[in-house]
């Protein structure tokens, strides 16, 4: 861990930043920030991406070997530690900037490639293969034969408002933050608007929770605004508990000051003096950072008693989840707040008149606040500008599985499904073929490959049947097993259900059991069971009915999308599995099919006295086959055989 | 040897919401809850015990028996499924003889799964402790873990 | 304020903030209901409750929605059949089909459910949960497969009796119900109480049966069966044999249990008026020398558990008169064994009790003399019933008969102390005769009557005021504790019952969720009060005879020896 940044800088940045009215800056105000900003250096600065997925592929050993290279060699430089520039295939990266130069970064780079980095970069002589990019500056000199990061498909497709900073800024500094444009929306709302003219401003904005649900935001601040409490409270819901999203970890890591920006803010248009974070406590570095971050917007008199003598008071809390996807839920999530089992209510009462503690709660996705203050600086109109009629703005995705840039995505609303999976994520990994992408976790669904001209906005999406959820992606391609994926997140649902309604309990563990027995074989070959398989298809359907209809809370309610979406655009695939008992990605285990190569069978007799159904044949040093009605699929023979005689199929 | 009394002093509201991150606090001083630990904050918070059993099982996070010597992250995230984890998850469970949140009779390994750990890129991903390993296969797991077992002989 | 909706096209009026279901209800339509329990807050667990809302995708769980201006509903649209039908279905998916063996076989919710939904065909199956049956208390057994979930046992056990024995355990397809770090019953703080049974929908819950000892016992030539029954049975029994509801049928159960075969035939009332004689004494003592006050009574064995785990420091407080059970047990094995001749190890004394927790009580070691247990099985009205019909005894035809000798007599009293409130008033009555000579001008005490949960009464006898409280259920009782401790001091006795309502309303009582009938049973209790001659415990002749020819005097040392107990401390995980 880098150490804490102490404020050098504080009453300048007060001063001349916040405070400041006129928009150009004097010559010697500007100097001063472009030192802050790591704009104007006088020595060379060199900045790790510290953030989880750089940490597993081992950024921390970094340091260490960068800073033995700049006493070696007796260079002096600084070291920062910055966020994840959403690019997390490449991590580690790490930034040089020299002196006149313009910003260089560099990709998996690891300890051993630091002296030929730093080497050529010092002596312009660059590693081209690990090379990602340079950014455009009106007055640095840029590297030749560097790539532009604007030049880049992936910088190229996107429009980063919401991870404007990460990547670039300290996430550990608030002095960087504020000379990056930070809490001047805060400063001013809190100064010269009254709470009832910013819930006008965001609801003008259109903006929509992104959450899941895509609800007005500013709608529903109305309404907890309206109802007279003395006290109120603003939930950041930062549990990002689907099982393959991380946009909200790295933003967090990678601009936590601004996640606290947002809630400020929203917390002062609802009338709130007390507002939580709500993060899972595996996010530790997460955790520590936004920490970090409120202990400095204390210091800074942003957070507080009377901030920036306002009159307006607001603390904020950190809680940590304790690992339970049914606590992204609203009314489970103020039930876990109040330290007891997630379980959700029925509502109504919504949480907005009658959350917390009983008192007018709103809880707002995290991705939904930091949007706030970007509204707050750019103003409605510019806003709206942005993305389609219904869904202003841009949304930030997660994509990962196949694709060959597993990273973090933002894109205006109303971007073609193509172009994020292909442009910016980069395609298909190792050429494969593009077969589906499931979006929204355990509650989303599957498209497949008619859909990738679709849009991305709430309705667009929702027309295809699917919403866009937790807006994390997965990317498969043909050696995917449609089911095999269904199959895993009702797994996941039947696990993750509060356990309280009948249909989610009950429902998910009968649709898990369904699906696993078509993704296997039966014990006994005959017409009868495939009747039952059969049936079990057609109780699929009924089964994610009755969820829909009747469970309480939306877990239940969306936990069949899966197992819906994929039987409206796989339904072949599901046949394969039930009449065929075949799985054409060869993932189905249990469906496999085991033959004997006769050339390499030495009649050794292992596997025939291995097999636990007697299926297969044969007597010492003669070939031996395989009975295949008797065969279960169990796949032990492949596993004994020493002579790699037993082939799957 | 951590102190209870202290992890509670630093809640001298006696309030039920505190519970949880009570709990939290208590699990990363001892590593898991034993049942002094939850008698004693049950006094404490004036809670029956079996309410705060009730919260504890609900939650992933809590154990009431310590990790293994060594401790078994492996991802069960979206992204690992489809790179395939499952098999991963499976010679794991093979090689060291435990199932997810169980640790051995010996105590040597306990096997945990986790959601996405933000390196899908380079899934199935798994951690030994605080060491983590990447694009792993069933031959690297094999022998990650047979490593492990012959420091152990 | 009223507002229109309309249901299944017909127009009702609804008042603003009620529920749609209590609306429906209020206007004869029935949805039907599995985790809904009368008087508490709904969770919506169960969905059973479903109804169609016009306008909203999902159907709408009418037990915990509101009813809001000119909402349309239908109540039994084929969708919501459909949807109730195939909830019904998938809990009967995990269940075991041995409804056959249940101990709710013919008055299990779910059954029931089954029935009106018509499931009649195994559409869904799938492996069922594996659950431990819990057989370790001597009160209570715990069949987790049963269990559906519905959570009624938890809050019961949580919000009336304030013991909170049970919770919901991990979740998602792993929950259950289970005790404290997952216990055995018999470690747990579970009192005994039975309320968990009472609202439990299934056979999840039940009491440890006696019944099949019983049976054998009966059939064992050498042994003397002996029957005692509680006062509070026989006004709970009447609706369940098909008699007039509320009636009280002494006469009818004497000549009933003898019919069975119980060679003697006892009403514990007679031993209740003995008990009131005996606390009544300790409290004169205790007032007279002034220490351990107030005194506690002491014949709810429910409250005597709870006290021992959670209370220990009151332990002095509490009186050490036994309960009219165990009186009546330690006499039944002493003084009626040398009337009879007979030695004590071949009489086999059965009681028959509202109570789940009397199983605990009768297996108390300080219940037990050299070895053997004043009471030999302890059976609850439940289980009677299932014997009456065993025997097939026919009620109506049956001549009412008395009680056995030598304990044949009682006052009203001893009925009395059937419900919350009884012993109080009882002990008011004959502490004041004690201490003046004379009987109180009205032995009425309406201040001590009804179904607040905290009664008091402060009367005046010779110059002191002397105060009674009433306790209803362990949740006041636990906050009158905590006032004790913090130094209330005006108050001399303390009546607690575990059971709301006291034993009428006992954990062994017949299964009934209505409110009504419970309070039937009250009244019926205090009619016997007003109409009968002898109202007061101390001129109960046989108990008078008793004292004269056998155990001297209140609190003698006979009376010490075989009336009277004590209390250990309990370590139990709260
Ligand atoms: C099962 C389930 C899980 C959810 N998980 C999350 C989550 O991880 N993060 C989140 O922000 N919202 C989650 N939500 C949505 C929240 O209930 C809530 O709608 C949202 O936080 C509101 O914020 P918004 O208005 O900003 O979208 C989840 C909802 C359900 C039903
Ligand atoms: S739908 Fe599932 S998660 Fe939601 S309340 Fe019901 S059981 Fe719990
Ligand atoms: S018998 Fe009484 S104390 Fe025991 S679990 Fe049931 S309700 Fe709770
Ligand atoms: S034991 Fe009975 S009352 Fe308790 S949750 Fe199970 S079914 Fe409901
Ligand atoms: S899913 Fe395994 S690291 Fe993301
Ligand atoms: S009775 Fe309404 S949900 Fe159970």
């Amino acid at each position: 861990m880098l150490g804490k940044v102490n404020f050098k800088n504080k009453d300048f940045l007060i001063q001349n930043v916040l405070k400041s009215e006129s928009e150009i800056l004097e010559k010697e105000v500007k100097e001063k920030l472009g030192i802050i900003q790591r704009k104007n250096i006088d020595k060379p600065i060199i900045t790790i991406s510290i953030n989880s997925t750089s940490i597993i592929s081992g950024a921390h050993n970094l340091n260490k070997s960068i800073n033995d290279y700049l006493i070696d060699r007796d260079i002096e430089a600084d070291i920062v530690s910055v966020g994840s520039l959403g690019l997390c295939s490449i991590e580690p990266v790490i930034s040089v900037q020299i002196p006149g130069k313009t910003q260089l970064f560099y990709k998996n780079v690891l300890p051993e490639n630091i002296i030929s980095i730093l080497d050529g970069t010092f002596n312009n002589f660059i590693q081209e293969e690990n090379v990602l990019g340079q950014l455009t500056d009106d007055i640095l000199d840029p590297w030749e034969k560097v790539p532009f990061f604007n030049e880049l498909a992936y910088f190229k497709n996107q429009q980063r408002l919401v991870l404007k900073n990460c990547g670039f800024i300290n996430p550990e500094s608030i002095e960087e933050y504020i000379a990056a444009g930070g809490y001047k929306s805060y400063y001013n709302v809190i100064n010269k608007n009254t709470p009832e003219e910013v819930c006008d401003l965001i609801e003008a904005s259109k903006l929509r929770g992104r959450g899941g649900q895509g609800y007005l935001t500013g709608k529903k601040w109305k309404i907890a605004y309206e109802t007279p409490s003395a006290q109120k409270y603003l939930i950041c819901n930062a549990g990002e508990s689907d099982p393959g999203a991380f946009m909200e970890r790295i933003l967090i890591e990678s601009d936590p000051h601004k996640v606290i920006e947002g809630i400020a803010i929203s917390a002062y248009a609802i009338g709130v003096q007390k507002a939580f974070i709500y993060i899972e406590t595996e996010y530790t570095l997460a955790i520590e950072r936004i920490k970090n971050a409120i202990e400095q917007a204390k210091g800074f008199g942003l957070l507080g008693h009377d901030i920036m003598k306002s009159g307006y008071n607001l603390d904020i809390v950190i809680k940590r989840g304790a690992g339970a996807y049914v606590c992204g839920e609203e009314t489970a999530l103020i039930s876990s707040l109040e330290g007891k089992r997630g379980k959700p209510h029925s509502k109504p009462p919504y949480p907005a008149t009658n959350g917390l503690y009983n008192q007018p709660t709103i809880v707002n996705n995290v991705e939904t606040l930091v949007n706030v203050p970007i509204i707050i600086e750019k103003g409605v109109d510019w806003y709206k500008s942005i993305g389609t009629e219904e869904s202003k703005g841009t949304k930030v995705f997660s994509i990962s599985g196949k694709v060959e840039y597993t990273c973090l995505v933002e894109v205006e609303m109303g971007t073609k499904l193509r172009d994020v999976i292909f442009r910016v994520a980069g395609g298909i990994k190792n050429e494969k073929r593009f077969k589906a992408v499931h979006i929204g976790g355990p509650s989303g669904g599957c498209l497949t490959e008619k859909h990738l001209d679709t849009l991305i906005d709430y309705e667009s999406v929702m027309l295809t049947g699917i919403s866009l959820g937790s807006a994390s992606m997965v990317v498969l391609d043909e050696d995917n097993c449609i089911i095999d994926l269904v199959k895993y997140f009702m797994n996941f649902m039947q696990h993750e259900s509060c356990g309280l309604c009948i249909p989610c309990r009950e429902g998910t563990r009968r649709m898990y059991e369904i699906l696993k027995s078509i993704s296997k074989r039966p014990k006994d070959e005959n017409g009868h069971t495939t009747l039952q398989r059969f049936k079990g298809v057609m109780q699929l359907e009924s089964l994610a009915e009755i969820l829909k209809d009747t469970s309480m809370c939306g877990l239940g309610k969306k936990a069949s999308n899966p197992v819906l979406s994929t039987l409206k655009w796989f339904r072949e695939e599901y046949e394969d599995h039930i009449f065929e008992r075949k799985c054409d990605a060869g993932v189905c285990q249990e469906l496999k099919t085991f033959e004997i190569n006769i050339d390499a069978c030495t009649g050794c007799t292992l596997c025939a006295k291995k097999c636990p159904t007697g299926a297969i044949f044969g007597t010492v040093k003669s070939k031996h086959f395989i009975v295949q009605d008797k065969c279960i699929g169990c796949g032990i023979c492949f596993e004994t055989c020493k002579f790699s005689a037993i082939v799957s199929k | 040897m951590p102190n209870l009394e202290e992890i509670l002093e630093k809640y001298p509201f006696v309030q039920r919401d505190n519970l949880i991150s009570i709990l939290q606090d208590v699990q990363s001083e001892f590593g898991f809850l034993s049942e002094e630990a939850v008698v004693k904050v049950g006094k404490y918070l004036d809670l029956p015990t079996s309410k705060i059993y009730g919260v504890a099982t609900f939650y992933h996070h809590f154990r009431f028996k310590t990790k293994g010597k060594y401790h078994i992250r492996v991802c069960n995230g979206s992204s690992c499924h489809v790179n395939l984890n499952s098999q991963i998850i499976r010679e794991i469970e093979k090689r060291t003889e435990v199932k997810n949140e169980e640790v051995t009779k010996d105590g040597l390994f306990s096997l945990e799964e986790t959601t996405c750990m933000a390196t899908c890129g380079e899934g199935p991903v798994m951690a030994v402790n605080e060491e983590y390993f990447t694009n792993l296969t069933i031959k690297k797991v094999a022998e990650i873990i047979d490593s492990f077992k012959r420091l152990e002989e | 304020m009223l507002i229109e909706i309309d249901v299944n096209n017909k127009k009702i009026q609804a008042k603003k903030g009620e529920t749609i279901l209590e609306t429906l209800n209020r206007n004869g339509i029935k949805v039907p209901t599995l985790c809904r329990m009368e008087g508490f807050s709904p969770t919506g667990a169960c969905r059973m409750c479903v109804v169609e809302v016009e306008g909203k995708s999902a159907l709408i769980p009418s037990c915990s929605h509101p009813v809001e201006e000119s909402m349309k509903i239908r109540t039994h649209s084929p969708r919501v059949i459909q949807s109730r039908k195939m909830l019904v279905e998938l809990l009967l998916s995990n269940h075991p089909d041995d409804c056959l063996y249940c101990a709710s076989n013919g008055k299990c919710e779910l059954q029931d459910l089954a029935v009106e939904l018509n499931v009649c065909e195994r559409r869904i199956s799938g492996e069922k949960i594996k659950a431990k049956l819990d057989q370790s208390s001597p009160g209570i057994v715990k069949d987790s497969a049963k269990c559906i979930l519905c959570g009624r046992c938890v809050r019961v056990c949580e919000e009336v009796m304030d013991v909170s024995t049970f919770d919901f355990y991990k979740r998602g397809n792993k929950t259950a119900i289970t005790t404290s770090m997952n216990k055995d019953l018999n470690f747990s703080n579970c009192i005994n109480c039975g309320q968990c049974i009472q609202v439990c929908p299934t056979g999840a819950l039940f009491e440890k049966t006696n019944f099949d000892i019983v049976l054998q016992m009966l059939n064992n030539k050498d042994t003397t069966v002996v029957a005692q029954y509680s006062p509070s049975i026989s006004v709970s029994l009447a609706d369940e044999l098909g008699l007039r509801q509320g009636k009280d049928v002494n006469g009818i159960l004497n000549a009933v249990l003898k019919r069975i075969g119980f060679a003697k035939v006892f009403a514990t009332a007679f031993a209740a008026d003995l008990a009131i004689c005996e606390q009544s004494a300790e409290l004169a003592d205790r007032i007279a020398n002034d220490e351990n006050l107030p005194m506690i009574s002491s014949c709810c064995p429910g409250w005597i558990k709870h006290m021992e785990q959670s209370h220990p420091d009151m332990i002095d407080l509490v009186s050490t008169t036994k309960s009219p059970q165990q009186i009546m047990g330690a006499l039944v094995k002493s003084y009626f064994a040398q009337k009879e001749k007979i030695t004590p190890e071949k009489i086999f004394s059965v009681s028959i009790m509202p109570c789940t927790a009397k199983k605990f009580e009768a297996q108390r070691e300080e219940m037990t003399h050299k070895g053997i247990s004043d009471i030999d099985a302890v059976l609850t009205t439940r289980e009677l019933l299932k014997l009456i019909k065993l025997f097939g005894v026919d009620v109506h035809s049956i001549d009412e008969e008395m009680p056995d000798n030598p304990f044949n007599t009682r006052s009203s009293v001893g009925k009395m102390v059937a419900v919350s409130g009884g012993v109080a008033e009882s002990i008011v009555r004959t502490l004041n005769y004690k201490l003046t000579g004379k009987e109180l001008s009205d032995l009425k005490i309406t201040k001590l009557r009804g179904f607040k949960d905290l009664r008091e009464y402060f009367i005046k006898i010779r110059k002191q005021q002397i105060g009674f409280t009433v306790v209803n259920g362990l949740k006041s009782a636990n906050k009158l504790i905590s006032e004790i401790r913090d130094g209330k001091s005006d108050i001399h006795f303390v009546e607690i019952m575990a059971c709301p309502g006291g034993c009428v309303n006992g954990g062994g009582q017949p299964t009934c969720n209505d409110v009504k009938v419970l309070k039937n049973r009250s009244k019926q209790i205090y009619d016997i009060d007003d109409k009968e001659a002898i109202r007061v415990a101390h001129k109960n002749s046989k108990v008078i005879s008793l004292y004269d020819e056998y155990l001297g005097e209140a609190l003698s040392e006979k009376c010490i020896k075989q009336l009277h107990t004590n209390y250990t401390k309990r370590e139990v995980l709260l």
